[in-house]
Order: structure tokens, then C-alpha cells, then sequence
């Protein structure tokens, strides 16, 4: 006698499970060094790949990846690139390894990735896979001894409204929006298999000084530094921009709003006099008027997108003035004997 | 037994000084691959890739596994498969080629020169790797091994492997972090500062090092090494004496805080803008 509360298998099985928000990217040290390698090799070229791995919960696993070959723009080798990813696929999966794509990998330089084809590529991949992630890597940072990798998730408020494709004003603040709230990042964690561990524990013993040692005790971050101002104009000077066409945008639409009065203003008198006169009064309104055509109003996207890369290169320069002061100091003292 | 009158058992000349290098990816690689091995295999196999440098030395980069079944004395390979996985990687790396195979286990057997010859036909002189992931004599083992035919007068009698240098340099894994990838799992990855205080303490106790070491020659505790003692003094003399270091140190110091006050100020400007661009109200 089934009781009536419980739910039958079948019910249970379609019901739709509320998927628990992803909080940590797991990774293996595997792809870390695979990302790195094939990111490093082609650097200053940006290249991109695929993240293969599980979704568990509230952690998503990243065992495995594969480059992705450098593609020209070529209608005809669009096929190609998909054909390759399904070789790749079809081959990883005989060795065992999990051929699931949870997202993908791409280089960067200096941190400059906040781009439109980022998000639409992020749309492309969320209509087939219910949560994928992004992994951005900097091979220029690494320089500098900092381990530059990054995982990145669209959040769900912003691709509600990227779906409609509606960016204006009253709807950003209806959502309580700004430009913090388009890339969610997510913390890393890296594990590895108890074999690579004991092998790299055999391999290497604790050596006092690693190359890593030598590239943050450096003392020279000029380059890097210059580089990144440069980067930061620019993206004020796209910024200025943006604004510029918001400032024209608000006084096109004042210059409308006073055309629309002036003219309303005769209606209402022209009716005065007909209504004297005794005829019908004129409509109000003319729909056919160009006064009365609204005025599109300009999708705030990009500027959300460069206000972003430029918070990100804030950041980076606070990041790098803090290591560079440490190492000043550190020389300082060595002086002092 | 024929007797082939004057023929004598002739060993190649021993070749020139071959050796390899190994980068940390290779084995990572294969321990991966060991451990998601279909559960009949005993032992996995694969292919290596990587460049010849013009020294000789051959730079294996990358490697990926090839499925195969093992038996008494025959062992089959699945060519297609290397074959798809060769283009496959190609068109990513063009220059990335074959330069020998890998095999899990301790020693080479009698499956392994068959593959070998096999390899032999892809390219000339391929290397061929063992790791060992048993751990037989309780250490981690990883040798590399070059092919030498033995003839009698015209007859191939057996093929000899012979241990070649291997360079297991990991300046990869060195710059992503030992802690890392020697762990079994890490909670987050360490940023800059940590990272710097990290590379500071360590300075710290090599120098500390240093003088307990100088301490005790001078005391007479342990025998004075003129090799280390010179080393010694190249590197305190290595300090450049320039007069004005407090200045240069002082200008940068300026320079740098000059930039966290720019990146500040952006900072303040991107929020002032942002509540222009939304919060204005248009009636």
C-alpha cells in the first residue's frame, strides 16, 4: 500500500534537483603543469583548451586536458577544429580517462581577458553543460614567481540578463547590479594521486633554493610594471570613451524631452482653438512624429567589461608594488652590515 | 650449431654520449595513465614525444598512452590509435615528434624489444623509458634505454639495451611550487605575498646556515674547506658598494608608492563613474 506522501521512484527521478552553487574547482597537478606547458610554449600568442574531468557536488573535478591546435579564421577548418575535439575525446576516453568537458582553458596576456567573446563563448558552453568553468592562466605573471591561475564562472544574474540582452539603466539597478557582479571566481584547489606524490617526493628532495626562489627576489619588475600602465590607459582612454557616448546619449534624449513638450504645447493650444471653434480635437499624441521615436539607450556591457580589466590591472600593480617593496627592503638591510 | 667459419660475435662500437632529459609532465603523465589502467593490464605503454636538440640530447616534452594486450611472448599494439593520437598531437605542436616509448614496471623483457623494434621502424634510435611505479627496491626508479643490435656474421642474435643518462631536471615543477605537486591535496593556492615571505625565510636560514658554518671553522670544530670559503667570499663581495644605494632604494620606494596611489585613485574613479552611469535617473 503505497503511502500517499511518499513520492514514487518515477517522480523522484524526474523531479529536477536544485544543483548546490559550485564553491571550489579541484584540480590535478597534472593539468596544472599541462595548462602551463602548452600556454607557455605559445606565449605571447593566446591559446585555448579543453578542461575534461567531474561534477560532484559542490566541487568540480578537473582531471585532465587537452590543447586546442591554433585555429586561422578559415570557414572550412571550423569543421576540422570540432572534428579534432572528437578524436581527442574518442582516444582519452580507450585510456580511461573521463571525457567530460566541464569547460575550458585559455592564456592571457597581463590579464586583459575580460572580452565579449569570453562571455559568449561562456553562453555557448552553459546551454550544453550544466556548470563549466573557465581557468585563465597568465604566463607573463609567472615571471615574476607568482602562480597566476585563475577560475572564473559567469554568475547566474548576469547571464539572465545577457539572455535578454538588455543592459539599460532601470534594469541594472532593478537587479541591484554593478561590474563587480559579471565573473564570479572561485577558489583553486590542487590534489594529486597518492603514486605522482611519492614520486615527486623520491625525485626531488627538499632543496633549499628553487628557480622560484630566484624569480620573485628579483629585483628588476620594470618591465612588467610599464606594461601594465600602459595597458591601464588604454583602458581609461575606452572607458572615456564609453562615457562620452552615455553623456550624448543623455543629452540627445534632454533635446528630445523639449521637442516633445514644444510640440505638445501647440497641440494643446491648437485644440483650444478648434474646441472654440467647435471641431474635434486633434489627438495628443503622434506616433508617427520622429520626435516621438525613443531613443535606444546604449548597452552598458562594454563599459561593465572594461571597468573590469581595468580593476584587474589595479590590482595586479598593487600586487607587484608590494612584492617590489619587501625586495627593496630586503636590500636595504643587506646594506646595513 | 653451424659453424660459420671466421664470423665473429661483433659488438657495435659503443655510441657516442647519448643522453635524455625528461621534463616533469612526462611522468606525471604516466602515473596518470598507471593508475586508470584497464584492470587486466599489468603494465601500461605509450609513446613519447618530444625534440632532438642539436647537442644529441634528446628532450622528451610530452607523451600519451597506447592501449595493448600483453601475452606470453606476443604483444599487440594498437597502431591506429598511436597513429590518431600522433596527428592528433601534431596539429597542436608540429614540432613535437616521436622519439621513443615508455613502459611502467622494473627491467626490460621480451615484450619490450618487440615494441621496441617496432618503434625502431618509426623512428631511428628511439629511447626507451622505465618508470618504475612498483617501487621495487623501495626507490623510485627511472631509467632510459637505447638499442643496440647484436649480430653474429649476418645473423641478428638479440638486441642489447643500454642505460643512457637521464636528466630529471623539473625547472617546471619548480616554478609551480613543490609544495604543490608533492602534496595530496592543497587548499589554495599560495598568492604573492605568501609566496614572497616564503622565498624571504628560506634566504634567511640559508644565511643562517652560512654563518653556523663560518662559526665553526673559525672555532676549529670542522676542517676549513678553501673551495667553500672562497665560494663565501665571491658572494659577500658580489654585493655591489655603491654609495648611493640609500637613494636608489629611497626613488623607488617613491616610485612604487606613487603607483598604489594611481591605482587608488582609478579605483575611486571606476565607482564614481559606475553610480553616474546607473544611478542617474532620467524623468
Amino acid at each position: 500500500m503505497a503511502n500517499p506522501a511518499a513520492r514514487s521512484f518515477l517522480q523522484v527521478a524526474s523531479a529536477e534537483e536544485a544543483a548546490p552553487p559550485l564553491r571550489v574547482v579541484q584540480i590535478e597537478g597534472l593539468a596544472v603543469l599541462k595548462i602551463i606547458k602548452h600556454c607557455k610554449e605559445f606565449s605571447p600568442a593566446l591559446v585555448t583548451g579543453q578542461l575534461l574531468g567531474l561534477d560532484v557536488g559542490s566541487v568540480l573535478e578537473v582531471t585532465n586536458c587537452f590543447p586546442f591546435p591554433i585555429r586561422e579564421e578559415d570557414e572550412e577548418i571550423e569543421a576540422e577544429g570540432a572534428n579534432y575535439q572528437l578524436d581527442m575525446l574518442r582516444c582519452l576516453r580507450e585510456v580511461n580517462v573521463d571525457n567530460n568537458t566541464v569547460g575550458w582553458y585559455q592564456s592571457t596576456f597581463l590579464g586583459s581577458y575580460q572580452t565579449v567573446e569570453l562571455i559568449e563563448t561562456f553562453m555557448n558552453y552553459q546551454e550544453n553543460i550544466r556548470r563549466c568553468v573557465c581557468i585563465i592562466y597568465d604566463p607573463s605573471s609567472s615571471n615574476q614567481g607568482v602562480l597566476a591561475l585563475k577560475a572564473l564562472k559567469l554568475s547566474d544574474s548576469f547571464m539572465d540578463l545577457y539572455k535578454n540582452n538588455n543592459f539599460t539603466g532601470e534594469k541594472l539597478r532593478a537587479k541591484n547590479m554593478s561590474w563587480v557582479d559579471i565573473f564570479e571566481e572561485i577558489p583553486i584547489k590542487v590534489s594529486n594521486s597518492a603514486l605522482i606524490s611519492a614520486f615527486m617526493a623520491e625525485l626531488e628532495g627538499d632543496s633549499p633554493v628553487t628557480q622560484c626562489d630566484y624569480d620573485r627576489l628579483q629585483l628588476s619588475s620594470g618591465p612588467f610594471v610599464e606594461r601594465n600602465m600602459d595597458f591601464l590607459i588604454k583602458c581609461m582612454d575606452d572607458l572615456f570613451v564609453e562615457q562620452q557616448k552615455f553623456q550624448y546619449h543623455y543629452r540627445n534624449l534632454s533635446r528630445q524631452q523639449a521637442q516633445q513638450q514644444a510640440w505638445l504645447q501647440k497641440r494643446r493650444t491648437e485644440n483650444m482653438a478648434r474646441k472654440a471653434a467647435g471641431e474635434e480635437p486633434l489627438p495628443e499624441e503622434d506616433l508617427s512624429n520622429p520626435i516621438f521615436k525613443p531613443i535606444p539607450e546604449p548597452s552598458r556591457l562594454e563599459s561593465f567589461l572594461v571597468t573590469n580589466q581595468i580593476a584587474n590591472y589595479c590590482n595586479q600593480i598593487n600586487g607587484v608594488s608590494g612584492q617590489s617593496f619587501s625586495r627593496l627592503y630586503l636590500m636595504k638591510a643587506l646594506h646595513e652590515d | 650449431m653451424a659453424a660459420s667459419g671466421d664470423a665473429v660475435l661483433q659488438f657495435p662500437s659503443s655510441s657516442t654520449e647519448l643522453s635524455a632529459r625528461v621534463q616533469p609532465l612526462v611522468i606525471f603523465n604516466i602515473c596518470d595513465c598507471y593508475v586508470r589502467r584497464p584492470d587486466q593490464a599489468v603494465r601500461v605503454i605509450g609513446t613519447l614525444l618530444g625534440s632532438i636538440l642539436p647537442d644529441g640530447t634528446v628532450d622528451i616534452r610530452n607523451s600519451y598512452a597506447v592501449p595493448h594486450n600483453e601475452f606470453s611472448d606476443q604483444v599487440a599494439l594498437d597502431i591506429e590509435y598511436h597513429h590518431n593520437m600522433l596527428l592528433s598531437h601534431q596539429k597542436v605542436n608540429p614540432k613535437e615528434v616521436i622519439v621513443g616509448w615508455y613502459s611502467t614496471g622494473f627491467g626490460v623483457n621480451v615484450g619490450s624489444a618487440l615494441i621496441h623494434e617496432f618503434y625502431s621502424r618509426e623512428v631511428i634510435n628511439p629511447v626507451h623509458l622505465t618508470v618504475d611505479t612498483g617501487f621495487n627496491n623501495g626507490q623510485a626508479s627511472i631509467k632510459a634505454y637505447v638499442s643496440t643490435n647484436l649480430s653474429l656474421g649476418d645473423r641478428p642474435l638479440a638486441a642489447q639495451f643500454q642505460e643512457i643518462h637521464l636528466d630529471l631536471r623539473m625547472v617546471e615543477a619548480e616554478r609551480v611550487g613543490f609544495d604543490i605537486l608533492k602534496k595530496q591535496a592543497v587548499d589554495k593556492l599560495p598568492n604573492d605575498l605568501d609566496g614572497m615571505e616564503a622565498s624571504m625565510q628560506r634566504l634567511l636560514s640559508l644565511v643562517d646556515t652560512i654563518y653556523e658554518y663560518v662559526g665553526n671553522v673559525v672555532e676549529g670544530r670542522v676542517p676549513a674547506d678553501n673551495n667553500i670559503g672562497r665560494f663565501i667570499a665571491d658572494s659577500v663581495a658580489s654585493l655591489p658598494k655603491l654609495s648611493s644605494l640609500d637613494k636608489l632604494v629611497n626613488d623607488s620606494i617613491q616610485d612604487h608608492l606613487l603607483m598604489l596611489y594611481l591605482s587608488s585613485i582609478t579605483r575611486t574613479q571606476l565607482s564614481l563613474a559606475e553610480k553616474l552611469n546607473t544611478a542617474a535617473q532620467i524623468l
